[in-house]
């Protein structure tokens, strides 16, 4: 019992990264519907990118999240003027899966020309620190980035619901022709929300590489999981895509006190597999609409 | 409905003629590599074409089934015996066909789901058969690889058994595909593409078309890993279901035109011999994965109808233009 207990909350701790990671997949899902295969691999690059603040000028990897995101927000409207935003016309979606895909590999390749290949992980002082509540381990670094990846979420969710830019992103996912007709800039609102997506990757890159050992090629591991949480949830919305990171997080740990660390990804596809056979469009998803 | 026309049956009958006696001519090992190489992506884009170039449901998960096809034949090999030099060829078809019947199933599940759903579904199986070939030990060696007999063909012909067993998985593929494009089959499954809600409302079984077309993507693209598996005697987890190796073949379908019949092996054509020549100049390294990207980026981008589509399209445009141009001229006799 103890073990299944130290299980979840581990599973629950981590299930928060991932619920930023695929946040940020989801709503820009949500908003021009294009899966971006290079969330993982964007993820990655804020790994090295605070690996790298990290090793050569100190800064601490969760105060480094200030400075990564802002930056790969940046690269993420870049992103979407030059790859995403020309991908118009029906089969537009589609060819964003592929045109996300390159960019990912593109990624990969020039983090391995920088970084090589050989795994990094960003190690700050306090690092194997764990308290204990209750008889429970409690890893430092990952309740930080439980902590800070749930502040994101709730700023997250605050832009989206009370500013005027979150009106207007909400406007664009219920009905974009509406919209529009309404004054919404489109086109303002599709760059801006995939440059937060991006640094919602951003953001969990960062604490990303404090708790895992990463290299280039991680990102396969990443997006993966990413993908099916997304498809789970349902495919565009947020709650769903938390709900389902969080539940992520619960069966892998469990599969891993139970059954065997390496059947713990495994288990969770077929978790995904198996529920699609009772509904097809994920948890809280809508069922996809054909024009 | 495409139809039998004397030109299409003699490019078919050209390009298998000039393919089989390719190897024949130019025997140099190093040739035929690159051979066995192209032949195996032309195949693998055929395949993925046949199901998501003609239903216009993009499948990732091609990869998983090249795998198991490689996997099966090597456990094949360990458990049963299936012979030595040729044989293992002549057990393919059986292979493939027990793969594609056992992936039904999935695919009914997978094909509940809409478009993107779909594809990132079918993104799942390729990394659940990674898992199953990392995690399954005493059947797959897990990490340390699973090894083959080594077939016991001369030294310097060596590569041509294994060019042309590709070279009939293509032929194979291309004719499936043509006989699919000309029959009603081949109008489901457009009809499908262009808009599934109407043709379901039309009555057409659209998930039954859709299985069919999928269990043959998966049939081929098994069989192709099989040949591959052989040819290399050595394969493990992350080389056998490789999704660079998929999303290459997708990159060639792109390339030269997904919905076509030539389009994959045209594409396959130009990219992997442009691809092995990189590789000796780059080395099979990072820098490679850079311009593989950019290489991805750019026909996606500019050219994302593929060249025989924008070739077809300039012809057209062309003999337009010579209509028009000799109207008038009709016009003014019309008028004397």
């Amino acid at each position: 019992m103890h073990e299944v207990v130290q299980a979840i909350i581990l599973g629950v701790l981590v299930g928060g990264i991932y619920a930023l990671m695929a946040s940020g997949l989801t709503l820009v899902f949500g908003i021009m519907k294009v899966i971006n295969v290079a969330q993982g691999a964007l993820v990655i690059l804020a790994a090295y990118l605070s690996y790298a603040l990290f090793s050569h000028l100190h800064i601490d990897p969760f105060l480094s999240i200030l400075i990564v995101t802002p930056a790969m927000f940046v690269l993420g409207v870049a992103v979407q003027l030059v790859f995403v935003r020309s991908l118009r016309g029906p089969d537009g979606s589609e060819l964003s899966l592929l045109v996300t895909w390159a960019l990912a590999l593109g990624i990969e390749g020039v983090l391995s020309v920088i970084f090589k290949t050989n795994f990094r992980v960003t190690s700050p002082s306090y690092g194997d620190n764990s308290w204990s509540i209750l008889g429970y381990q409690i890893s430092e670094v990952r309740l930080f980035a439980f902590a800070s990846s749930a502040v994101l979420l709730l700023l997250l969710s605050l832009l989206l619901t009370r500013t005027r830019f979150g009106r207007a992103v909400r406007a664009t996912v219920q009905n974009p022709t509406a919209a529009t007709l309404l004054g919404v800039d489109a086109n303002r609102v599709q760059t801006l929300s995939f440059g937060l997506g991006v640094s919602m990757a951003a953001a969990a890159g960062a604490v990303y590489g404090v708790i895992y050992p990463f290299n280039p090629g991680s990102h396969y591991d990443l997006i993966s999981r990413l993908l099916s949480i997304v498809v789970l949830g349902g495919l565009g919305s947020l709650g769903g895509a938390v709900f389902a990171a969080l539940g992520m997080g619960v069966i892998e740990a469990l599969v891993a006190v139970e059954i065997s660390p390496v059947w713990s990804s495994f288990s969770f596809f077929v978790v995904l597999i198996a529920f699609l056979l009772v509904r097809p469009q994920g948890i809280f998803g809508v069922r996809e609409r054909v024009l | 409905m495409s139809r039998a026309t004397a030109a299409g049956l003699a490019r078919g009958a050209a390009f298998a003629a000039a393919a089989i006696a390719f190897p024949f001519v130019f025997n140099a090992a190093w040739i035929v590599n690159i051979g066995v190489l192209t032949l195996m992506y032309a195949a693998l884009a055929t395949a993925w074409n046949l199901f998501s170039g003609y239903t216009g449901y993009i499948t990732l998960g091609q990869a998983a089934f090249f795998g198991l096809g490689a996997y099966t034949l090597g456990i094949v090999f360990e458990h049963v015996g299936i012979g030595s030099g040729y044989n293992p060829f002549y057990a393919l078809p059986l292979v493939g066909a027990g793969i594609a019947i056992a992936s039904v199933p999935v695919a009914w599940i997978a094909l509940r789901t809409r478009h993107m759903t779909f594809a990132i579904v079918t993104l799942t199986l390729l990394f659940i058969v990674q898992q199953l070939a990392f995690n399954l030990r005493s059947l797959t060696k897990g990490s340390s690889g699973l090894m083959l007999p080594t077939p016991s063909f001369p030294i310097s012909s060596y590569d041509t058994p294994f060019y042309l067993a590709m070279l009939a998985i293509l032929l194979a593929g291309l004719a499936l595909c043509w006989l699919i494009l000309r029959s009603k089959l081949g109008l489901m499954l457009l009809a499908i593409r262009e808009d599934e809600e109407k043709a379901r409302g039309l009555g057409i079984r659209v998930t039954g078309a859709k299985l069919i077309a999928w269990s043959l993507m998966v049939w081929l693209s098994a069989m192709v890993g099989g040949v591959w598996a052989y040819y290399l005697t050595f394969i493990y987890p992350e080389s056998s279901v490789d999704p660079l190796v998929m999303i290459g073949a997708v990159l060639m379908t792109f390339l030269g035109g997904r919905g076509t019949l030539w389009g994959p092996t045209i594409g396959a054509l130009v990219l992997v011999p442009a691809q092995q020549y990189m590789i000796t100049k780059l080395g099979a390294s990072q820098l490679y994965l850079v311009g593989y990207s950019a290489v991805f980026m750019v026909v996606l981008l500019l050219l994302p109808r593929g060249i025989l589509p924008s070739l077809r399209s300039a012809i057209d445009k062309q003999r337009e233009r010579r209509r028009t141009h000799r109207e008038p001229i009709v016009r003014e006799e019309a008028r004397a």
